[in-house]
């Protein structure tokens, strides 16, 4: 899209663009391509010696177990995080939007979180299952369910998965809010008049009407559980036990800054560009509308 | 969305509500707990109490100024740390904000060579955080000389185009009539960027505002690789390294910097909640 | 004030193979003081005239001038010139004072000069009362008067008017027209106003342009344009309701369009030598007059005829209506034009 009336000169469109540009070329462009040439390369810790690798990199990456289990890892971490915290916004936003007059007020009572830095989540939720202090691993244990994150690479999972999508519930409960409310109230009364009763109503009316919003969250969803929990993982379990849930952002600094493999740590984040690349593409294909130039 | 006036429903639906907001205040109304109690109250409950306790000034005292704790430990002070998240947050929203304006506004507004390549170029940034690229642009600040620097900090962070794009759909939408009538008034492009864009842009800038203030606020990964100086983390930088390594870990005190570090931005999201929703749902979509 | 010239004016889009003519070489030449009309249908060009005019499209070929200057390659703001916009363009974060104040505040004129005519604007147009408000608390026609008083505070040479009235309601619309036509009376600046309302461009008119798909096909006063029109477009464009054009008629000569408006016809006993039988296909009863529309053949026939002759004729009735020798236009059935 173009706007029908332009400026013409030569020389101030240049200036305007140059700040972001030049940041974007220094803090992007080069470290990306540097990224893409390191990950062909193997090196030694102390950057003595170079040899290029070609795709060896790579093939040691997806040969390597523990690469493959943080794939997996990361998958079934963004799928739980994703639909949990979907479900649990989808919920609360229905309700929402059913008691108009106190919306306002449940929103606000609801948004905060989004303020919450992601560590800090991780804090958190630490404190509610650290033993011997933490009230909900007290409560479990009373209950006979012994709880254990340090050991049990499933309540870790767990662990990480509720401080993650506890902190996401807010964001997509306003998208939601806000897809619920663009559906015209005419279609509901329509349904209503056909007999439709409103569990009925809700999953052959509302819900398809709020696919775009969906699908759009779900990818935003994969891209936050990704790339945005670093600092969860780091609080709550280091990635431990041992390594069972690093996921793969987790791994790409644990490896390249405590086992300083430049050249793995490397491809691993070129692994991670091509992904989150695709992710965007699938977003902008069919959720935005076309960015036409 | 439902026409059946059903009274039930309607206290159904308040009831998950409510059940909503307890879910997602109990963790921060637990730490609010833990941070009014002392080192010994803390050290002699299991599980952690439900009720306040009456340490609240003792106890964010030591998180703000630091100290010697009950443990023995030595906390540093969190005010110096809250500082840096603050330049660091507000250098971050201020900078993004700023030059996105500028580029929206020459890609929009002006017709000039290379213009396609200048506009992918910049939006391809909006598909790599800056968790992807981490090793190499560390090196890069590290070349620059700006560890532990708060450019160092910060300008990496203002590469992405979330704000520009925003900004360009907004442009896009300004009636071209006032970019006429003002050319006919004699307004050159950049009085007409200050006298008429800029004004009619106060929402957005707002919204984004938000968004950014907290994205900033909430940076861990990028700070934790690029400064080695304690004087130089932000807050929350600081609870982490709290909680990493110790054997006793002072809840307390973590939790009083925890909520000391939620304050600042949920008061700027609480605060500017309009424009913070209508700029979030907007621009995503 | 100034006279405007057009010479040989075009208008090119696109490049290569996509490249589109829109204008085709306009020609016309504009005195001092004039209130000249540019009418057509929608996409005939006339905007874009105005435009190159107004300097916000670029002129592909030939010359605009402005007096005596050639204003090709000048920027809107060198060019002296003010506009009303279709759709008002009012900044909506400034003041009613504000927006009127602001080119000459870019102009550098003095303070109190600018609120000196600022004053006589308002004064002229009745905005004194809304001087502090913002836009969007004013009503249409109000926000047409702040386009208009910016306009004026400017006292440019040329005036440009791009359909102004559209967004107006009837009524408004007859009422706004008055006013522009008092502004010029007492301003007496050189105007240029587009519309696609015929009615608009009769009224408000000293001259005027009609432009068909990128040609300018009558320049002339309202007058030569209804009575002597240049070309079948003219012809059936002008007047409502249109003028009725044969082709295939009784007494049309063979290569040639017959036109005769339907007030030039009467309804009498016996069709004659010059006349037609026609068939009422429907009536239109608009008050004080009726329209009868008939067929001929296969063309329709519409006349106008009033409540004097009697009751209106039945649906399916033959007539005979005669035209008025002196009121009878020729026009050439290959190329539309006037014979």
């Amino acid at each position: 899209m173009e706007k029908r009336v332009l400026f013409k000169s030569p020389w101030l469109p240049w200036v305007l663009v140059a700040p972001q540009l030049a940041i974007v070329l220094v803090f992007f462009f080069w470290p990306a391509g540097q990224a893409l040439y390191q990950s062909v390369l193997q090196e030694d810790a102390f950057g003595t010696s170079r040899e290029f690798v070609g795709w060896e990199n790579f093939q040691r990456l997806f040969s390597d177990e523990s690469y493959l289990a943080s794939f997996k890892t990361t998958a079934l971490f963004s799928a739980l995080v994703a639909v949990s915290s979907m479900s649990l916004a989808l919920l609360l936003a229905v309700m929402a939007n059913r008691v108009v007059r106190l919306a306002g007020v449940y929103k606000t009572l609801l948004i905060w979180p989004y303020a919450v830095a992601p560590v800090v989540a991780g804090v958190l939720w630490l404190m509610l299952f650290a033993s011997p202090y933490g009230v909900i691993a007290y409560a479990l244990q009373a209950l006979g369910l012994p709880w254990n994150h340090l050991l049990d690479a499933n309540h870790a999972m767990a662990l990480i998965v509720m401080a993650a999508a506890w902190k996401q519930i807010s964001y997509n409960f306003l998208f939601f809010l806000a897809g619920l409310q663009s559906i015209p109230q005419s279609l509901i009364e329509a349904a209503a008049l056909d007999g439709a009763s409103p569990w009925r109503r809700f999953w052959t009316i509302v819900f398809p009407l709020l696919a775009p919003t969906t699908f759009f969250l779900l990818v935003m969803n994969v891209i936050y559980a990704f790339f945005d929990t670093f600092g969860t993982v780091d609080a709550a379990t280091h990635g431990g036990p041992g390594k069972e849930t690093s996921i793969l952002v987790y791994k790409v600094y644990y490896d390249g800054f405590k086992a300083l493999d430049m050249g793995g740590s490397a491809a691993q984040s070129v692994v991670l560009m091509l992904i989150v690349i695709a992710l965007t593409v699938v977003q902008f294909r069919f959720v935005e509308r076309k960015i036409e130039y | 969305m439902m026409i059946e006036r059903r009274p039930i429903l309607d206290f159904f639906a308040h009831a998950i509500l409510l059940a909503g907001v307890a879910v997602i205040a109990f963790p921060v109304y637990l730490a609010f707990i833990a941070s009014t109690q002392s080192a010994e109250q803390i050290a002699s409950s299991h599980p952690l109490s439900l009720l306040p306790g009456n340490h609240l000034l003792d106890t964010y005292r030591l998180a703000l100024f630091g100290g010697k704790t009950y443990g023995g430990a030595t906390i540093a002070a969190g005010w110096p740390m809250m500082w840096v998240s603050l330049v660091m947050a507000l250098a971050i929203t201020i900078g993004k904000i700023a030059i996105s304006l500028l580029s929206a506004f020459a890609i929009v507004y002006f017709r000039f060579p290379f213009k396609r390549a200048v506009f992918w170029m910049i939006f391809i940034t909006l598909m790599l955080p800056v968790e992807v690229r981490i090793g190499p642009t560390y090196e890069v600040i590290a070349n620059l000389g700006l560890l532990n620097s708060y450019a160092g900090l910060t300008v990496p962070l203002i590469a992405s185009a979330t704000a520009t794009f925003l900004f360009r759909q907004f442009f896009l939408s300004v009636p071209d009539e006032l970019v006429e009538a003002a050319r006919i008034d004699g307004a050159g492009p950049m009085r007409f960027f200050f006298d008429v864009l800029l004004p009619l842009s106060k929402t957005s800038i707002a919204a984004l505002f938000v968004i950014q203030f907290i994205y900033g606020w909430n940076q861990y990964l990028w700070p934790l690789m690029v400064t080695t100086s304690e004087d130089m983390y932000p807050i929350v930088l600081g609870i982490k390294r709290a909680i990493f390594g110790e054997v006793y870990i002072e809840w307390n005190v973590v939790m009083a910097t925890a909520i000391l570090a939620m304050l600042p931005p949920a008061l700027v999201v609480i605060l500017m909640q309009k424009w913070f929703v209508k700029g979030l749902v907007d621009t995503e979509k | 004030m100034a006279a405007i010239t057009f010479n040989n004016v075009l208008k090119r889009y696109g490049k290569g193979k996509h490249e589109l003519q829109v204008i085709h070489g306009v020609n016309a030449e504009i005195s001092d003081g004039e209130f000249i009309v540019i009418v057509g249908p929608s996409g005939c060009g006339k905007s874009t005239l105005l435009r190159m005019v107004a300097g916000l499209e670029e002129v592909s070929g030939g010359e605009i001038r402005i007096g005596t200057r050639v204003v090709n390659d000048l920027e809107p703001a060198e060019r002296d010139i003010a506009m009303v916009f279709q759709n008002y363009a009012l900044y909506p974060h400034m003041s009613v004072f504000d927006n009127m104040a602001y080119g000459l505040k870019i102009a550098k004129v003095p303070k109190d000069e600018i609120q000196a005519r600022v004053a006589k604007a308002a004064g002229i147009l009745e905005l004194e009362p809304f001087l502090e408000r913002k836009p969007r608390q004013l009503s249409g026609g109000q926000r047409q008067r702040v386009a208009m008083g910016r306009a004026i505070v400017r006292q440019p040479q040329v005036f440009l008017f791009d359909e102004p009235l559209s967004n107006l309601d009837a009524k408004l619309r007859a009422q706004t027209r008055l006013e522009i036509q008092k502004l010029h009376r007492e301003l007496g600046i050189t105007s240029l106003f587009v519309t696609h309302d015929q009615v608009e461009a009769m009224t408000l008119a000293q001259r005027m342009i009609v432009m068909n798909a990128g040609r300018m096909e009558q320049f002339g006063t309202p007058e030569e344009v209804y009575h002597r029109p240049a070309s079948t477009f003219v012809a059936s464009f002008i007047g409502s309701p249109p003028m009725n054009l044969l082709a295939s008629a009784p007494h049309v000569k063979p290569g040639a369009i017959l036109g005769i408006r339907p007030e030039h016809l009467q309804v009498v006993p016996q069709a004659g030598d010059t006349g037609w039988t026609v068939q009422v296909e429907a009536v239109e009863m608009l008050g004080a007059e009726r329209l009868l529309y008939t067929r001929l053949d296969s063309e329709q026939l519409i006349v106008r005829t009033d409540e004097k002759h009697g009751a209106a004729p039945a649906i399916g009735s033959l007539l005979h209506v005669m035209p008025q020798a002196d009121r009878l236009h020729w026009f050439d059935e290959a190329t539309g034009k006037r014979l």
